[in-house]
């Protein structure tokens, strides 16, 4: 059993956290993980995205064009992996940054408000938890417990502070349910 | 006449550094001089027996048969790069580079700057002759203006092929230069006074001050064409108008060393 | 020890100290930098030399000097920077000096790109720097491979007084994957007697690469190569994957050897009996594996992120007794495993041939797909 996440948006939004949690978390259950990050120049502000695959057996290639998941947290992640997402996969899209619909059909669509729940819960900056959380409540991948655990033990020690508050927005992400395949 | 019995007292030997072989340094090339000093000055030092150097590419190559020391070899122009290799694994070790005027000032000009900014604790001989000795005399960094060499047959043109560097000068203005001198192998009053700037340099990296160099101007009289005293005089009337002999950088620490 | 999440540069640097590197010596350039910037924490912490030299060109030289000394050295580059490298490897390889070195590669030629490649088959496999000489060539495909290979890149390097190269490419230097970390060693004390460190009175020890006489160099010449051949003999690596009843063999290296693996799972599943060399060491190339498989499989396919530089020490192996196709992508494009996938039914449905060049059919291929 193999799912790959893509978590993409603009440098800055915890893009590449949010891939490492969901790795630690992975790690911590026993299970393989990869976490690729796109790198370079275009880290600096631009657009940033990572791959996350977890498996049961050695992961071969760390790079998927069709993912399990994709987390869209601004318009052109949208528009670069709206098409890429596996069928009957996973879509979280965070509704604060794009004023589109999404037109696939055949995969689950989570439309989430996540700047505004966590500017709600306190902080912007928890929006990768906020839309971390959706994905958790729309695909089993991993348990919200696990992953909370992991932070815990992996959020680094100056941002300690912050764990209720990130934990708080992990929760409301996942009360956002997909809306239903529609069946032809 | 009759002999008396004076006890015989040795004013003049080897140095224990330098290896008993014949050079093939050319007849009234001031390279041996420079060897001679380095090694007197080691074996006064007693640091002989402690002492790593880096010969580098150039009539110098062979340097390392002619010191009793152990000695590596460097790539053209890297022997400071070499040596600093050498010194961060031994801090406590003595370690030199002596490198000639093209491979210092041209192909070496990014490891020695490199080296003189990290205030790297190493002693740098370098030999400014005006040419390319080893190749046959072709235009070397520090050739003079209008001098003929074998690549600038009708003496260098300034227009074309660009000034000559002045190392001494320019190293000076490095904040991890410690030391840095310019000293001439032309006359016995030079030679000494050279003597006296190679041990500063060697004290400057036993008491952990930084980078020092002591730039040499040198006779090549098969390159120049001259005969070994006309290469002597060649140094005074050209040579020092251009490059001055003096002090450069002397850094506070290094004033205060008493020696 | 327990595993831990760790980026592949990260986790390269941390197993070459904990393996008792001594001193490092490097210059920053992407997708390399996090070793260089791991180094440059850790080694002044435990009061080791680490430099960032003025440029490659010193780096390789400060390793030089300091693999004169005996101990454990290293550097690390990206393919530019190794370039620049090559005389340093030369000179290295010609005085019989230990050192290791690190080559994260991304697209080329020139300054390229920062994306994963492996383009530097041919610099790191078949030379590179001037002369004859060869260097140990190690090419993980994982983090936890790339952290095993590290600490034994030091003892071959000692083994056989070589230079020993850990090719990764962007992918594996910038990923992120659970890994076991080896406990820290002591550093080395039983300093070589040919390692210079002052004569201490004793005879001089000179390290050179110079030998002006021929018929004395042609006679290092011949000790460098009868110690190749030993090499050779001893140090081959490889791991096949599913290739016990293997009709159709991938053969793939680093990345595109893991990439390779997705895809050859999803061949299986579809019922097709395909399986996966990828060769651990480049140099030396496993090829005596190779023959055994030759004789076995109807055909090859090899996958490369470059235009087919491994592809000839394959079809050297392999001379034209069975088919072998091609499929790489080059610049810094990594390819998927449904790419893959794609070649290997290819491979299934025929036609084969062992005519002509296979990279001649790849590239009329790719014409069509890329423009």
């Amino acid at each position: 059993m193999q799912q790959e996440v893509i978590i993409a948006g603009f440098g800055g939004q915890g893009v590449l956290f949010a891939g490492q949690l969901l790795s630690y978390t992975a790690l911590d259950e026993g299970k393989e993980v990869t976490w690729f990050p796109s790198y370079g120049p275009e880290m600096r502000g631009g657009t940033a995205n990572c791959t996350v695959v977890i498996s049961d057996e050695e992961i071969g290639s760390p790079l998927v064009n069709r993912p399990t998941a994709v987390l869209a947290m601004n318009l052109p992640s949208l528009e670069k992996f709206e098409n890429l997402v596996k069928e009957g996969g996973v879509l979280v899209v965070n509704a604060s940054m794009v004023n589109r619909e999404v037109q696939r059909k055949d995969i689950k669509i989570v439309s989430i408000p996540a700047n505004e729940i966590a500017m709600e819960l306190g902080s912007e900056r928890a929006t990768n938890m906020v839309m971390l959380g959706a994905l958790l409540g729309n695909l089993d991948l991993l348990s919200l417990e696990a992953v909370g655990a992991a932070l815990d033990r992996h959020l680094p020690e100056r941002h300690k502070k912050l764990l209720p508050l990130n934990k708080e927005a992990l929760r409301r992400g996942a009360e956002y349910k997909a809306e239903a395949i529609e069946t032809a | 006449m009759v002999m008396t019995d004076v006890p015989a007292k040795i004013v003049y030997e080897r140095p224990e550094a330098l290896d008993p072989r014949v050079t093939h340094y050319c007849p009234g090339c001031t390279h041996g001089v420079a060897h001679r000093l380095i090694a007197e000055v080691l074996d006064e030092m007693g640091e002989t027996g402690n002492t790593i150097g880096v010969a580098s590419v150039g009539c110098s190559v062979f340097a390392y048969n002619y010191f009793n020391i152990d000695f590596v070899e460097a790539a053209h122009g890297r022997a400071p790069a070499m040596a600093t290799g050498i010194k961060r694994v031994y801090p406590d070790r003595t370690v030199f580079t002596y490198q000639g005027d093209g491979d210092l000032a041209s192909i070496g000009m990014g490891e020695i700057v490199g080296a003189a900014s990290r205030g790297e604790k190493i002693t740098v001989i370098f030999i400014n002759n005006a040419n390319y000795g080893m190749t046959g005399g072709q235009m070397a960094p520090t050739t003079l203006p209008g001098q003929k060499t074998t690549s600038s047959p009708t003496g260098r043109d300034t227009d074309r092929q660009g000034f000559p560097i002045q190392t001494a000068e320019l190293l000076s203005t490095l904040e991890g230069s410690a030391y840095i001198v310019r000293r001439s192998l032309h006359s016995s009053r030079e030679i000494r006074r050279a003597k006296k700037a190679i041990r500063t340099a060697f004290e400057v990296q036993k008491h952990g001050l930084g980078f020092a160099l002591v730039e040499l101007l040198s006779t090549c009289p098969t390159n120049w064409g001259l005969t070994a005293a006309g290469a002597r005089d060649w140094i005074e009337e050209r040579m020092l108008p251009f490059y001055p002999l003096g002090d450069y950088k002397v850094s506070s620490a290094v004033a205060e060393l008493k020696i | 020890m327990a595993k831990e999440l760790i980026k592949g540069n990260t986790a390269v640097a941390e197993a070459a100290l904990r393996a008792g590197l001594e001193a490092y010596f490097g210059y920053p350039i992407t997708p390399q930098t996090e070793l260089l910037e791991h180094l440059s924490a850790r080694m002044p912490e435990i009061g080791r030399p680490f430099v960032q030299a003025e440029s490659e060109l010193g780096a390789i030289n400060m390793v030089y000097g300091a693999a004169c000394t005996g101990k454990r050295v290293m550097t690390s580059s990206s393919s530019p920077g190794v370039s620049l490298m090559m005389e340093g490897l030369s000179y290295i390889a010609g005085t019989e000096v230990p050192a290791v070195l690190v080559d994260v590669v991304r697209g080329g030629p020139g300054l390229g790109n920062i994306a994963p490649a492996q383009g530097d088959y041919n610099q790191i496999v078949h030379g590179g720097g001037h002369g004859d000489y060869h260097l140990l060539v190690l090419a993980p495909a994982s983090v936890q491979e790339a952290v095993d290979l590290t600490a034994l890149a030091f003892d071959l390097a000692e083994k056989y007084r070589h230079i020993v190269a850990i090719l990764l490419d962007g992918s594996i230097g910038q990923m992120m994957e659970p890994a076991e970390l080896p406990p820290m060693q002591p550093l080395k004390t039983d300093i070589p007697d040919w390692a210079v460190r002052g004569t201490d009175g004793g005879e001089k020890r000179v390290l050179t690469s110079i030998n002006l006489d021929p018929p004395a160099q042609e006679v290092m010449n011949l000790r460098l190569m009868k110690r190749w051949q030993e090499i050779e003999k001893n140090e081959v690596r490889y791991k096949g994957y599913y290739i016990d009843d293997a009709e159709y063999v991938v053969v793939g290296f680093g990345t595109a050897g893991r990439i390779s693996l997705s895809a050859v799972r999803a061949a299986r599943e579809l019922g097709i009996k395909v399986g996966l060399l990828r060769p651990i060491t480049l140099a030396p190339f496993p090829k005596d594996v190779l023959d055994e498989l030759t004789k076995k499989a109807k055909a090859f396919l090899v996958v490369e992120m470059n235009s087919g530089q491994m592809l000839e020490d394959v079809r050297l192996v392999v001379r034209g007794r069975k088919p072998v196709e091609f499929f790489g992508r080059m610049g810094g494009v990594v390819p998927y495993p449904d790419e893959v996938l794609t070649e290997i039914k290819r491979l299934v449905d025929g036609p084969l041939t062992t005519e002509g060049h296979p990279r001649d059919r790849w590239l009329t291929r790719l014409s069509e797909t890329i423009g």
